[in-house]
């Protein structure tokens, strides 16, 4: 088989198969109730980011 | 060290030196000059500071690297809007093209494309990331002066695409038109950039990676990817600036549409959506609407962009499994884009008064109006029916300009409104007043644009395919042409009020950088309550 056909057939089975299942379970874990404090904490993460990091210099906020 | 540094870069001017002796065309020779220049003046810093002792590592954050981007995205931002607004009357008036080949049409539209995507884009992002990275790890820059190499290697490269286009050297890949060498350049600054930002995210302090810098982080990666497999090329001679490319036919031309669509899917948006997570969260006060829609919003795009490339390419060789993957996959993500959009004006939810107080964040939100508008665009372009009209035609230069002046145009003049007093430790911006005269002319400026464009689009698209009862062509191109002088008149006046916007914010950002002081009416407002 050419280069041509075994890529395809590849991207038509498999390689489909992967990129579907990696996404599905990326929203899947996403979505799982757990996550839920997680979320929570990380969507603050630019409103407390003004704590000061080892020696920082101050700034106006 | 010291003695390595000052031998390496004797080394390269050297090099560049007889690489401009034996330069077989203009662009290369100005470029291996301009290399020996850069070269030999590193050379004598490299001197003056041999013994001197190891200046002291900084700590806290590494703002230095951000003002300056801040600088040079205000500064590219005003030559590209320049350019453009030359080019477009260029096209009204034909005479501006001056019988120059240095000022023709064709060189000067890939150095206003190049001067906004990538010089005020790319710097906008290059900063913006740098800037957001470390306050949501909490950790300064990793690689300490790696990050100047980032700032300076990418003006460099600026410089060198730009004089390259103005003396002929293109490959001739839209958005990607330098040649070999300064592709190379590119790509050691690329990872460079990608060294500083992913060693910041190992080394930061807080547990999560905020969602900005998912974003920001696909932007780098998928941007190194594409630029590599795009700028497949073996130079003609090492003396020369001519290259030829590895693919041929529509191997080349997919593999071309492959980059142009992922870099406006990457560089024009991912990237750009990282600032959109921070700032819009930032000038708000409050936590984004939904982090989970976010990281769905983040996967979503990353898994759909890449496929939605072959729809520049419809009615061609292309296959047409191939063309209609490229529409299919350009409708889905109709829904990912317009989940990243109520995301980020949900996150005004409760908060929605400060519209009326607070230009920055209006110039955000219609940043987001915009994104919206231009991926509901978009995808309608990519079905095939609508594209056989709106192909070759304005209605395209339309599209791109209602995403480009609106969305990232937009959410950069707010990034500049919010780190400007912060990087400059000034209390407030130093005129309220002049930020909404931005966002007028420049929203105004937009309708001119985009209203204009449509209407030429889709009439010389309809004229294209009139035929007569025998079945013949009714309109020749230059009719055409003809009647679109007006549109391209009123497109001009838009891009004028663009530019005039934009001047007006860095006289803003510089008087409130240098600290002028003005009475506001808020502080009147105050005085008076009391």
């Amino acid at each position: 088989m050419d280069t041509y056909s075994i890529f395809r057939e590849f991207a038509d089975s498999w390689g489909l198969l992967a990129m579907m299942g990696f996404f599905v379970g990326a929203v899947l874990m996403v979505l799982r109730p757990s996550a839920r404090r997680m979320h929570q904490d990380a969507a603050e993460i630019p409103l407390r980011d003004d704590r000061p990091i080892d020696n920082q210099e101050p700034y106006n906020e | 060290m010291d003695v390595l540094k000052i031998v390496f870069f004797a080394f390269v001017a050297l090099i560049a030196a007889m690489a401009a002796s034996f330069g077989l065309d203009q662009a290369y020779i100005l470029h291996a000059l301009i290399i020996m220049a850069v070269a030999f003046y590193l050379f004598l810093r490299a001197v003056r500071q041999f013994g001197e002792p190891a200046p002291v590592v900084g700590t806290g954050y590494q703002d230095d690297v951000v003002r300056a981007g801040v600088i040079a995205t205000a500064f590219w931002g005003v030559v590209g809007f320049l350019v453009g607004v030359f080019i477009a009357f260029q096209l009204a008036f034909p005479a501006l093209n001056f019988d120059l080949p240095f000022t023709t049409f064709g060189r000067v539209r890939p150095l206003h494309t190049s001067a906004v995507i990538f010089a005020f884009g790319g710097n906008a992002l290059i900063a913006t990331s740098f800037y957001i990275v470390q306050r949501t790890c909490a950790a300064r820059l990793w690689g300490g002066n790696l990050s100047w190499f980032v700032f300076w290697g990418y003006q460099l490269f600026i410089v060198l695409a730009a004089t390259g286009y103005l003396l002929g050297a293109t490959q001739s890949k839209e958005y990607a038109e330098p040649e070999w060498y300064v592709d190379i350049w590119l790509t050691l600054v690329w990872v460079a950039y990608l060294a500083v930002f992913m060693g910041t995210i190992i080394k930061r302090k807080e547990p999560h990676i905020y969602v900005a810098n998912w974003f920001f982080l696909s932007f780098i990666v998928t941007v190194a990817m594409l630029h590599l497999v795009n700028n497949l090329s073996l130079p003609v001679s090492i003396y020369g600036s001519k290259s030829v490319q590895l693919f041929s036919g529509v191997q080349d031309a997919l593999t071309q549409w492959w980059y142009g669509h992922n870099a406006v899917g990457f560089f024009l948006t991912s990237g750009f959506l990282g600032m959109m997570y921070y700032f819009v969260p930032k000038q708000t006060g409050k936590p984004v609407f939904s982090y989970k829609l976010s990281i769905i919003h983040f996967w979503s795009l990353t898994f759909m962009y890449i496929w939605a490339g072959p729809h520049h390419l419809h009615y061609t060789a292309l296959p047409d499994w191939a063309q209609t993957l490229g529409m299919v996959f350009s409708l889905m993500l109709w829904m990912p884009s317009w989940g990243g959009m109520i995301n980020g004006l949900m996150t005004l939810n409760g908060a929605w008064d400060k519209l009326r107080t607070d230009p920055v964040l209006r110039m955000m939100v219609i940043s987001l109006a915009f994104y919206g508008m231009s991926t509901f665009e978009g995808p309608l372009m990519s079905i095939k029916v609508v594209n056989s009209l709106s192909h070759y035609t304005d209605w395209t230069i339309g599209h791109v300009h209602s995403g480009a002046l609106g969305w990232n145009g937009m959410i950069t003049f707010g990034a500049l409104y919010f780190l400007v007093p912060k990087l400059w430790h000034r209390e407030r911006l130093y005129s309220d007043t002049m930020v909404s005269w931005h966002f007028w002319l420049a929203t105004i400026g937009i309708v001119f644009y985009a209203a204009s464009m449509w209407v030429t689009g889709i009439m010389e698209g309809l004229m294209w395919r009139e035929v007569d009862a025998q079945g013949f062509l009714v309109n020749s191109f230059a009719d055409t042409v003809s009647a679109k002088f007006p549109m391209y008149v009123v497109r001009g006046l838009g891009g004028v009020m663009y530019l005039a916007g934009a001047i007006i914010m860095c006289v803003n950002l510089w008087l409130t950088a240098t600290g002028a002081r003005r009475d506001t009416p808020h502080a009147a407002m105050a005085i008076a309550a009391e």
